[in-house]
């Protein structure tokens, strides 16, 4: 398992998840668990992703997700678990 | 498993709230590096930091782009040159050359800062270390990006007020072998007591003689990140202060740990400490002194300012410790007056003085930091302010520092402009009362007592 955490956050359109999701299935990237409400009235939206059978480098993916926020006009971070789970996990 | 809103708030805290790693840096031994003769000497120590140091950068940023988190500085720090060049160096000259040695190696890896060009004085200096304070005016202005630092008096030992006399002339040649960029040589250098050995920041760091061949340190930040945090604590009573304080530097020590442990496996050399530091920036929202206010203060520099800093130096490292496995150099709150936007402004109304600035060191890290003063302040009184500040480190068993810019061709009203990070500052007014008599008496000042503490 080599888990990532996505985020998009931005305004709400049709089609968010379906593209992020088409980009991660290309790529075998797994998705274990999504939830997403709206912050601050912006849309956020979480994904655990498993990267590990993935084809290409994980910094690939981090850059082609941000190049498809950019298409579709919000934010799409794509980090490494630990970050999240150090600082909120003793 | 992680909620959205923990991920939301780490996000936030470093795309809102400037969280980012201040720095990594790598300690490099030269001792192996000490020749016969000072170009030998020269190539070996390129050779050795190229060699160890050629995939910090990459490594920093593969880092950052996993983790998203800015990690802002990769630097260096190297084993005390005094030492290294002790045994071929004969001249100013000598030391300069490797001063060139050190700044190309630097910008050959593509660090943007490298320290150690230092001297370990603390009792008395040896003709090596004599040497290589001389010739600090000529290695600081023509090198870029070597940084120095001199350790003038330890609680041990007392204070050398032999070095701390002629620091105070070598502070203003300094200052005007680079006259024309407002004296900033000067920021490339920092007089100590008691310095760490491990200190990941500049420009007072340097790879102690108790280290091992090669260390990686991290220093982290984040006031900004404590300033919106106490946003919920306006009207509340200090008990809850301390434990926001507290909690969000356990989360900011956290990253700082996880970014240390990564760079240290992917670099392969081992990990040294984390450096529990609140270091500032210029930037609006990257401020201590916001954060001081926060507290309460109308402005950093009244009446209320130390017993502010004391509590927030206390809490960010009772926050800090448990959250890192090593934890060492500074760990404190950072008070550089040209980096940090609210102390510039205390500053620049006169809230904020030289004496109080002295005040509030005797409760955190690191010292008079980044203190531009006017160009003409007379050479002793330079070594005064060093040996006040040193006394303060020595009584008090914790470091303390003195960087201090006097800048030529300017005087108090006038504004002096480091550049980046370095930032901006005010020339302050200084005590305009004599001590050459006091400073220029030779010999050192005895080690205080141990006991006896009431």
């Amino acid at each position: 398992m080599d888990k990532a955490i996505i985020t998009v956050v931005g305004q709400d359109t049709v089609g968010i998840i379906a593209r992020v999701c088409t980009y991660l299935s290309e790529h075998h990237v797994n998705v274990l668990d999504i939830s997403q409400t709206i912050i601050d009235g912006f849309f956020n939206m979480m994904m655990i992703v498993d990267c590990a059978n993935t084809d290409v480098a994980f910094e690939t993916v981090v850059g082609d997700l941000e190049e498809l926020g950019g298409q579709i006009g919000v934010r799409i971070r794509c980090q490494r678990e630990e970050i999240f789970t150090s600082m909120h996990r003793v | 498993m992680l909620n959205i809103m923990e991920v939301h708030e780490t996000n936030q805290m470093i795309e809102q709230e400037k969280l980012d790693v201040r720095t990594i840096t790598m300690g490099i031994n030269l001792m192996d590096c000490a020749r016969a003769d000072v170009d030998e000497t020269c190539e070996a120590i390129y050779g050795k930091i190229v060699r160890y140091a050629k995939d910090l950068v990459a490594t920093g940023e593969s880092i950052e782009r996993d983790f998203g988190i800015p990690i802002v500085n990769k630097r260096i720090t190297v084993t005390p040159i005094a030492l290294v060049g002790a045994a071929c160096c004969t001249t100013t000259g000598d030391f300069v050359k490797i001063a060139h040695a050190l700044d190309r190696a630097a910008k050959t890896v593509g660090v943007d800062l490298i320290g150690g060009y230092s001297a370990l004085v603390s009792k008395s200096m040896t003709p090596a270390e004599e040497l290589l304070i001389r010739s600090l005016p000529q290695a600081l202005s023509e090198t870029d990006i070597v940084c120095s630092s001199v350790n003038v008096g330890s609680t041990k030992t007392g204070i050398d007020m032999n070095a701390v006399a002629m620091l105070g002339h070598i502070i203003k040649e300094i200052a005007e072998s680079t006259a024309d960029n407002d004296s900033y040589g000067c920021v490339k250098f920092v007089a100590f007591c008691n310095a760490p050995d491990d200190n990941p920041f500049m420009a007072g760091g340097f790879h102690g003689v108790t280290e091992g061949d090669a260390v990686v340190n991290v220093g982290v930040s984040g006031p900004g990140v404590v300033s919106r945090a106490l946003d919920a604590a306006e009207g509340k009573d200090f008990e809850f202060l301390c434990e926001t304080i507290k909690r969000t530097a356990f989360k900011i020590t956290r990253v700082g740990q996880l970014v240390a442990q990564e760079a240290s496996k992917r670099l392969g050399v081992p990990f040294g400490i984390i450096d529990l530091s609140l270091a500032p920036t210029p930037a609006v929202g990257d401020s201590v002194g916001e954060v001081l206010e926060k507290m309460g203060l109308a402005q950093v520099g009244g009446p209320g300012t130390t017993a502010a800093l004391a509590m927030l130096n206390d809490q960010v490292k009772k926050g800090g410790i448990m959250a890192s496995s090593y934890v060492g150099g500074l760990s404190g709150a950072f008070i550089p007056v040209s980096e940090d936007k609210n102390m510039i402004d205390a500053a620049e109304s006169g809230c904020l003085t030289i004496e109080k600035l002295e005040a509030m060191t005797c409760v955190c890290s690191v010292g008079l930091d980044m203190i531009a003063i006017p160009g003409d302040t007379p050479a002793s009184t330079i070594s005064g302010i060093i040996a006040d500040e040193s006394a303060i480190g020595m009584v008090n068993q914790k470091t303390t520092a003195v960087r201090i810019i006097p800048v030529i061709g300017k005087t108090v009203g006038e504004m002096a402009n480091f550049g980046g990070l370095m930032g901006y500052a005010p020339i302050m007014p200084v005590n305009q009362s004599d001590c050459s008599a006091f400073v220029n008496r030779g010999g050192r000042i005895p080690a205080p007592i141990h006991s006896f503490k009431n």
